[in-house]
């Protein structure tokens, strides 16, 4: 029993950073309907410039407050990645938006690989080991589950940027816009509604939530590496489709469920097989239910 | 715009008798390491052609075709070193062997269509890598691979020379455009053609078209399981680093760099992703970083490819689009 709890929580731990990153994806292929590949690679980077601003810039020193150190950290590099995700955007995505599927994919694709190698190329292809000791070793233990204040902050800081855009999406003006656009562009832009620069800030917004799990990845795992951007992609990719791609609700449960299954699978099966999971269940939702759990769109027609 | 050239200054005849003796002399002229470079040029050509007639004739986004590639090396490699079979017997096997694979996990599939398909064909090519990697049922040798696979013997004439290999390869990469000319002009060549240029007006005017993407599917994979035959009776030793997803995303550049659907098209493609980084392999670290930003450049100055299909220009072309795919409606 205790072994299941513990399963669960640190399921739900990577979990919701799965759920971030998918946020990402989903809302881009709503607006756009284009896998984002270059995703990946925004969340590996935002893990990168966090890592400088900790290791080599050493603002973790320099302001004094741990926590206001930890704050300036993902505010500045989840600002940079959503202005690389917006450059992007503008270079390699926005002048194909007419041009068919096919193109977008690929220039996706290319990408995604010029990023890879350009921060392969900055920082060496060695695995970069964030410093020990930023977030205090502090655990608590609760039914004999051991909840340390790392996982905590993880948890508490993916919900409440989950809950925000949440809010932002359904609430507001621009919320509505986003909402508007991903039913029809044409339609959207006659009721006067700014297509380019709503698309504009969606590719503000992906990036710079997959650039905070990338630093939680960091704090977390301690260890990142320029191939990592592929495999959290690929899951959190997953996690979105398992959600209903496209809706954003969808996805956050998709990452948290996704999370909790490999958790269970590496606990209870074999850790081996443990990167099999993601993959199974992208199989088995796309043949059994395309729409996802919670989605209601139909899988494309033609 | 015209198929035919207006009045070439060397007739066609003469320049095809030109390539052929060209490419017949080369090994002969060149040093094993380029006639090696040759031969894995030789190789992916037979990866693209085959994967050109899933993903440029029937417009099939399949980006796990490393995934058939590796059932065709891997099968080679487990009868070959247990049984002793010799590697070129096994070449058909290992066709048929891909050829079902393909079709075990397509049945299930084929209802998909566009991003969700390539999504899928990822997902499989994964699987199949973590298979080979945790080494299922002892057979697959884990991430050490398989050694010791016996090089091919043709009428007890033992290959092993790279010139040996050249001539033997040339020899499929030759039947393998031939046969994709030959399906390109038949009768399911054409009703690829329409699936891929409007799947609903396809199925009206009559094609069974599960039947005909099945079949692009399965008659690919038997192309990629049949070179890997070739590949691993070239190497004796193969692992799964050459069945990775950036394997599967080479194999896809080289179509839709070279011009979707084109068989001279895919040539320059292979050419493009196999030879030409071996001139810079002193800039081996900016390589592929050059290379992403190329593949970006390609499609936003030229999306159809280095050498297109003319015929695919003159059915439309990858310009038009509809607007359902710009503005999608939720249906």
């Amino acid at each position: 029993m205790e072994f299941l709890l513990q399963q669960v929580i640190n399921g739900l731990t990577i979990g919701s950073v799965y759920a971030l990153v998918a946020l990402g994806y989903t809302m881009i292929y709503g607006i756009l309907r284009l896998i984002n590949f270059a995703h990946g690679e925004l969340f590996m980077l935002g893990s990168y410039l966090a890592f400088s601003f900790i290791a080599s810039v050493g603002l973790v020193n320099v302001i004094p407050n741990l926590f206001l150190a930890i704050v300036v950290v993902f505010i500045l590099s989840m600002g940079l990645v959503g202005f690389t995700g917006v450059a992007i955007e503008r270079i390699a995505y926005k002048p194909l938006r007419h041009a068919g599927r096919l193109p977008a994919v690929v220039s996706a694709l290319g990408v995604s690989i010029f990023m890879q190698n350009a921060v392969m190329l900055t920082y060496g292809t060695r695995y970069k080991v964030y410093p020990e000791g930023i977030i205090p070793t502090m655990a608590w233990e609760i039914l004999g589950v051991e909840i340390t204040l790392m996982r905590l902050i993880i948890l508490g800081i993916a919900i409440s940027l989950m809950f925000t855009l949440y809010f932002f999406v359904q609430k507001t003006m621009v919320g509505t816009a986003i909402r508007a656009i991903a039913l029809d562009h044409d339609t959207s832009r006659l009721m006067g509604i700014n297509v380019d620069s709503i698309i504009r800030l969606v590719f503000v917004i992906g990036p710079a939530l997959g650039a905070s799990a990338g630093i939680m990845v960091g704090l977390y795992y301690r260890q990142i590496n320029f191939t990592m951007g592929w495999a959290y992609g690929l899951r959190a990719f997953t996690a979105a489709i398992l959600g209903g791609i496209g809706n954003i609700p969808g996805a956050m449960i998709g990452g948290l469920l996704l999370g909790v299954a490999e958790a269970f699978g590496a606990g209870y099966v074999s850790p081996q097989w443990k990167d099999a999971i993601a993959f199974t269940i992208l199989i088995l939702v796309l043949i059994f239910r395309p729409t996802g759990l919670l989605g209601e769109r139909v899988a494309e027609k033609v | 715009m015209k198929t035919k050239r207006p009045h070439a200054a060397v007739p066609p005849k003469v320049l095809y008798g030109l390539l052929l003796a060209a490419v017949l002399v080369y090994p002969n002229l060149t040093n094993r390491y380029w006639q090696d470079v040759a031969n894995f040029f030789f190789i992916y050509v037979m990866l693209g052609l085959s994967l050109n007639l899933i993903v440029g004739y029937a417009g099939i986004f399949n980006l796990g075709h490393a995934a058939f590639y590796a059932v065709g090396a891997y099968s080679t490699a487990i009868i070959s070193t247990r049984m002793g079979v010799p590697t070129l017997v096994l070449l058909p096997l290992a066709g048929l062997l891909a050829a079902g694979f393909a079709a075990l996990i397509s049945k299930p599939i084929l209802h998909l269509r566009g991003d969700y398909l390539c999504l899928v064909t990822i997902g499989f090519g994964e699987i199949v890598r973590i298979t080979l990697y945790s080494d299922l049922f002892g057979l697959t040798g884990g991430p050490n691979g398989i050694l010791g696979i016996p090089r091919p013997a043709l009428a007890g004439f033992a290959i092993r020379q790279p010139i040996h290999y050249y001539y033997l390869f040339l020899v499929f990469v030759v039947a393998y455009v031939f046969i994709s000319k030959r399906l390109e002009d038949s009768r399911l060549g054409r009703a690829w053609l329409y699936i891929r240029e409007d799947h609903l007006a396809a199925e009206a005017m009559g094609i069974d078209t599960n039947k005909a993407r099945l079949l692009a599917i399965v008659l690919g994979a038997a192309g990629a399981g049949i070179a890997g035959n070739l590949y691993a009776g070239k190497m004796t030793i193969i692992a799964p680093e050459s069945f990775v997803f950036w394997e599967s995303v080479v194999m896809f550049c080289i179509i839709i760099l070279g011009g979707i659907g084109s068989i001279p098209g895919v040539i320059v493609g292979a050419f493009g992703m196999s030879v030409l980084p071996e001139f810079f392999r002193g800039f081996i670290q900016w390589r592929m970083f050059v290379f992403g930003a190329a593949m970006v450049a390609m499609m936003l100055f030229r999306p159809q490819g280095l050498w297109p299909n003319p015929r695919w220009f003159k059915a439309g072309g990858a310009k038009e689009t509809k607007p359902e795919e710009v503005a999608p409606s939720a249906s």
